[in-house]
């Protein structure tokens, strides 16, 4: 920090040399006439600055960039992120050819081209070769980078194998509730918004018997290595977005239109802590649609474990109907059996169902 | 010339019509002259943007220097600093929402769209003034309440809009969402209503003005691409406007009346809504079909300025004056099929995210084109280096720059990861923010002397330049590496991530490099405010250059011109002609004036300066 605060005040000290020196010189006079050969004020300076800057400005990105690198993010942890990974690296690495050309042709030309006496401009109004040279130069590497893009866009978001594990995760502010299918059954239940209260916070439909065993968690999500997952996306109040910078991923989550997105993580997080020699790193979710004050904050954090301690995670997680057994007042008498399966009996007195959902009401009116 | 000369008499007549004297209502404020409407878009806008940019400063305090009390403020924003003099982090969402509100509709679309196309297009096309005087003060005045109901927006309790400049509902729907969201949104939206007014007013006259006013001789091959893109831009906001009010009202129907366009299966604050059926993509479609075209109807007037203050002080014809007309129209055309980019990851379906990616890099065809045509036309010129030549310089080197990480966010698989990143943050503040910025400074410093007759301070002008450029780069260059790390936008403060917990003093050098070129901005406002009653008289033609508004009287009364508007027998950019006695021949000079230096197919046009002499059809004062 130190190094920038004073390689800037470097160049602004120069530069407020450079502007004293000439406010000295040029102050009293503005030419008041059509000044026909005149040296207009100040020419050779800023022609010289074109220069000065061109020199410290490719100096300055180029240190800065080495410097930025070790905070960027490390290697995709996914296998579609280490894709786009390279391919941004490579339509960089491409554009920065442009770059560098570009502002240094500008650069130079007013430099060398300024204002000389007794000397005249060519006049060069067109040239139908050059125009075509960069017409078409242009479209060849814009064709190049879509077709490798269109490729790696369709690869992404093509339909999600059969196998992946399928988890949801529904955005509300100020927080990320995720959803399994559950260890009997691994699918998850139907929804319905109407139905949320402050326990059922995603509405779970108990009507479906496939949501008997789903469970849910606000703190942590877990998946496991090296096989797809597939998100489902929501939202409950207005549009989030889900944001896993280390897997590369982000899908907008919308109010009424469920979303989707599969990738494949291939790092658990006991190998990034490995790999970053960063013993308490976490994978993070984070939200990049703005939904109002506590935007900043939406996190939950990912772990990605190996197939083993993944299926012990959610063995040991109590579903949602275990957690809140009132609930199987909601369950359709012939499916209670069913629902009733893994509850300890004693709990399955469905008569104080209706106290807490009012309760459910007060405290999310309580949610700001 | 000579033609002007020969026709005094005929305009003593015209004249004597038209002198009704005015008093102050009529002169300076309900004020029907072109001239002055320019000048009330351009002081309105000055002011929006010292507000626009002051926002930035705040929240980028915010962002870069956390820890920093903030009490020192309280005077001006009271509540919204708490006791610990900590920002509040409703009021951030504010500032960063008005801050991108006020520069991109206020600032650089009214401010620099209505300043130069009401400015230039009748002087640079030879016309009295615009095809209706009415309309013209109409949209200046509802621009006016539009930035009275927006100023008076931040002062509610419940604070301005805040769901960011895009107000995607289901955010900006509902007031239980956000304090923003409540009486703030809605004076957004009438405030914006009021503005879109304003806009197809002005737009529907600088359109007519442009086909119908010109003077004789200035065919649409002779016109300056100043004026060729202020048409551009017109139509293109002829077009995208009403849509943005389309979408608009029907947010307002949501929000009041109960209806259910943008609304679906939405729990809030304990309650489920009635609403369901909506979809808020729809308003991402709508806004986005407006907004995209928006980056260029506040680009591509910086652009033509620029094209005009590149030739002039190159000393030299802009090189391939029909490809940069021909990209003009590519660029106007593209830009209404390509607002989809902005949405890849909303849940749109994938296939249509490859149509609109492959849409979206074509554009840099054109826009290359742009930029190799600006650099040929600096090669072997004979460079002044004027303020505004300088800004138009660096308006090139900026769009460059930020246009070419464009071309990495319209790969809808990179933006996979870089969407509402800083990176497109640091991408579009530079392409759209700041080279239009500078468009809008090398406007003014170019036209300052037509304007108010007086020169601006070269020297503080070169400064302005130098500080402003390597501090717009000294903020944005560095963005680029703090969203290639993976920061949000819109984010209060970075402590919440562990992957955010980090890069902190890049983050400060950038808001450190913000303060200075904001400080920078004091120089230019000095330098207009003072030479605008003190700077040295302006001669005729200070930058000698071709266009007609140098032909106007040095402060050009009503009507532009005294006696009858000039003939226009060439296009504009005859610069360092080989033969010519000076190094620019104005575009009233008429062939047969200039036999050393025409070129055969030249001499074959002096035929027809007869007939061109002979016309006189769009003399407003003539029309009786």
């Amino acid at each position: 920090m130190n190094y920038i605060i004073a390689l800037v005040a470097l160049v602004f000290v120069v530069l407020t040399g450079i502007v004293i020196a000439r406010l000295q010189g040029v102050i009293k006079s503005i030419k008041k006439t059509d000044s026909e050969e005149a040296e207009p004020s100040g020419n050779k300076v800023n022609g010289a600055m074109f220069i000065v800057v061109l020199v410290l400005g490719a100096i300055a990105i180029a240190w800065s960039y080495m410097h930025a690198r070790e905070y960027f993010l490390p290697e995709a942890s996914s296998i579609h992120g280490r894709r786009t990974d390279d391919l941004f690296w490579f339509s960089m690495g491409i554009l920065t050819i442009p770059f560098i050309a570009v502002n240094f042709l500008i650069f130079f030309f007013s430099w060398k081209y300024q204002h000389k006496k007794d000397h005249r401009a060519s006049f060069y109004p067109d040239n139908h070769k050059l125009e075509l040279i960069w017409t078409i130069v242009p479209a060849v590497v814009m064709a190049l980078l879509v077709f490798t893009g269109w490729k790696a866009w369709s690869d992404i978001t093509s339909e999600p194998p059969r196998d992946a594990e399928v988890i949801e995760i529904t955005g509300k502010q100020f927080n990320w509730i995720v959803r399994y299918g559950g260890v009997n059954d691994n699918k998850l239940g139907n929804y319905n918004y109407k139905l949320i209260d402050a326990q059922n916070e995603v509405g779970i439909d108990l009507s479906d018997e496939n949501s008997f065993d789903d469970f849910q968690n606000p703190t942590e999500m877990h998946i496991p290595v090296g096989r797809p997952v597939l998100l489902k996306i929501r939202a409950r109040d207005v549009l989030h977005s889900v944001f896993i910078p280390h897997m590369r991923v982000k899908m907008d989550a919308v109010p009424g239109m469920p979303t989707k997105f599969w990738f494949v993580p291939d790092k658990t997080t006991k190998d990034m802590q490995a790999e970053l020699n960063d013993p308490n790193f976490k994978y993070e979710i984070a939200c990049t649609e703005v939904c109002g004050q506590g935007h900043f904050s939406m996190k939950i954090n990912l772990v990605v474990e190996d197939e083993a301690s993944y299926k012990k995670w959610c063995s040991e997680q109590s579903t949602f109907l275990q957690t809140y057994p009132e609930y199987l007042a909601k369950v359709p008498d012939n499916l209670k059996a069913k629902a009733m399966k893994g509850l300890p009996a004693e709990t399955a007195a469905p008569a104080d169902s209706s106290a807490t959902a009012s309760a459910g009401v007060s405290a999310g009116s309580s949610i700001r | 010339m000579s033609a002007v000369e020969g026709m005094e008499t005929a305009h003593v007549d015209a004249h004597e019509h038209h002198h009704v004297s005015q008093n102050f209502w009529q002169k300076y404020i309900f004020c029907e002259d072109h001239k002055i409407i320019a000048k009330q878009y351009l002081i309105t806008g000055i002011i929006w943007a010292v507000i626009g940019i002051s926002m930035s400063v705040i929240f980028r305090i915010q962002l870069g220097l956390p820890d920093s009390n903030l009490s020192w403020l309280k005077p001006i924003l009271g509540g919204w600093i708490s006791e610990t003099g900590k920002l509040d982090p409703n009021f951030y969402l504010a500032l960063v929402t008005m801050h991108g509100t006020i520069m991109v509709f206020f600032v650089l679309t009214a401010g620099l769209s209505g300043t130069f196309s009401n400015f230039l297009i009748p002087l640079q096309i030879g016309a009295r003034d615009m095809a209706s005087g009415f309309m013209n003060m109409l949209s200046y005045w509802f621009f006016f309440l539009a930035s009275i109901i927006m100023f008076g927006s931040l002062f509610l309790q419940t604070g301005p809009a805040a769901g960011g400049w895009v107000i995607y509902p289901p955010l900006s729907a509902l007031p239980q969402a956000h304090p923003g969201s409540g009486a703030g949104m809605t004076l957004w939206l009438a405030s914006m209503a009021l503005f879109i007014v304003s806009q197809l007013l002005g737009g529907i006259n600088y359109i007519t003005t442009v086909i119908n006013l010109r003077t004789r001789g200035m065919s649409f091959d002779r016109l300056p691409l100043t004026i060729w893109s202020f048409l551009i831009t017109a139509v293109l906001g002829l077009i995208s406007f009403p849509v943005l009010l389309s979408s608009v009202l029907l947010l307002i129907m949501d929000r009041h009346f109960g209806t259910s366009f943008y609304l679906s299966d939405i729990y809030i604050n304990g309650e489920a809504l009635p609403n369901v059926g909506g979809s808020p993509i729809l308003f991402q479609h709508l806004f986005w079909f407006l907004g995209h075209p928006e980056v260029y109807i506040v680009l591509l007037p910086g652009l033509g300025i620029t094209s005009e203050v590149i030739a002039t002080n190159s000393r030299k014809p802009i090189f391939g004056y029909r490809a940069m007309i021909a990209s003009m129209l590519g660029i106007a055309f593209l830009a209404f099929i390509v607002w989809a980019h902005h949405m890849f990851v909303t849940g749109m379906n994938p296939f249509l995210g490859s149509v609109f990616m492959f849409l979206t890099l074509i554009i840099a065809v054109p826009s290359a084109v742009k930029g190799f045509n600006y650099i040929t036309t600096l090669w072997k010129g004979n460079i002044v280096f004027t303020p505004g030549m300088l800004f138009s310089i660096g308006l090139v080197s900026l769009f460059v720059s930020g246009g070419l990480t464009g071309i990495i966010l319209g790969n809808s698989a990179l933006d996979i990861q870089l969407h509402d990143t800083y990176f497109v943050v640091a991408h579009f503040h530079l392409v759209m923010g700041a080279a239009s910025a500078f468009g809008l400074f090398a406007g003014v410093y170019h036209w300052f002397p037509k304007m108010f007759g007086r020169m601006m301070n070269p020297t503080l002008g070169q400064i302005h330049f130098w500080f402003t450029f390597i501090g717009i780069y000294l903020i944005f260059i560095p963005m680029h590496y703090v969203g290639i790390a993976g920061f949000p936008r819109r984010y209060y403060q970075f402590t919440s991530y562990d992957f955010t917990h980090k890069f902190m003093d890049m983050n400060m050098f950038i808001s450190v490099a913000a303060i200075f070129s904001f400080l920078a901005q004091f120089i230019f406002l000095w330098n207009f405010f003072y030479s605008i009653f003190k700077g040295g008289r302006a001669p005729q033609n200070p930058w000698r250059s071709n266009t007609l508004e140098w032909t106007t009287p040095i402060v050009p009364g009503h009507g532009n011109w005294e006696g009858e508007l000039p003939a226009v027998y060439r296009w504009s950019y005859d610069y360092s002609k080989p033969g010519a006695k000076e190094d620019f021949i104005p575009q009233n000079i008429p062939y047969s004036q200039t036999l050393e230096s025409n070129f055969p197919h030249e001499n074959e046009l002096i035929a027809t300066e007869k007939a061109i002499e002979a016309q006189n059809f769009n003399d407003q004062f003539n029309s009786h």
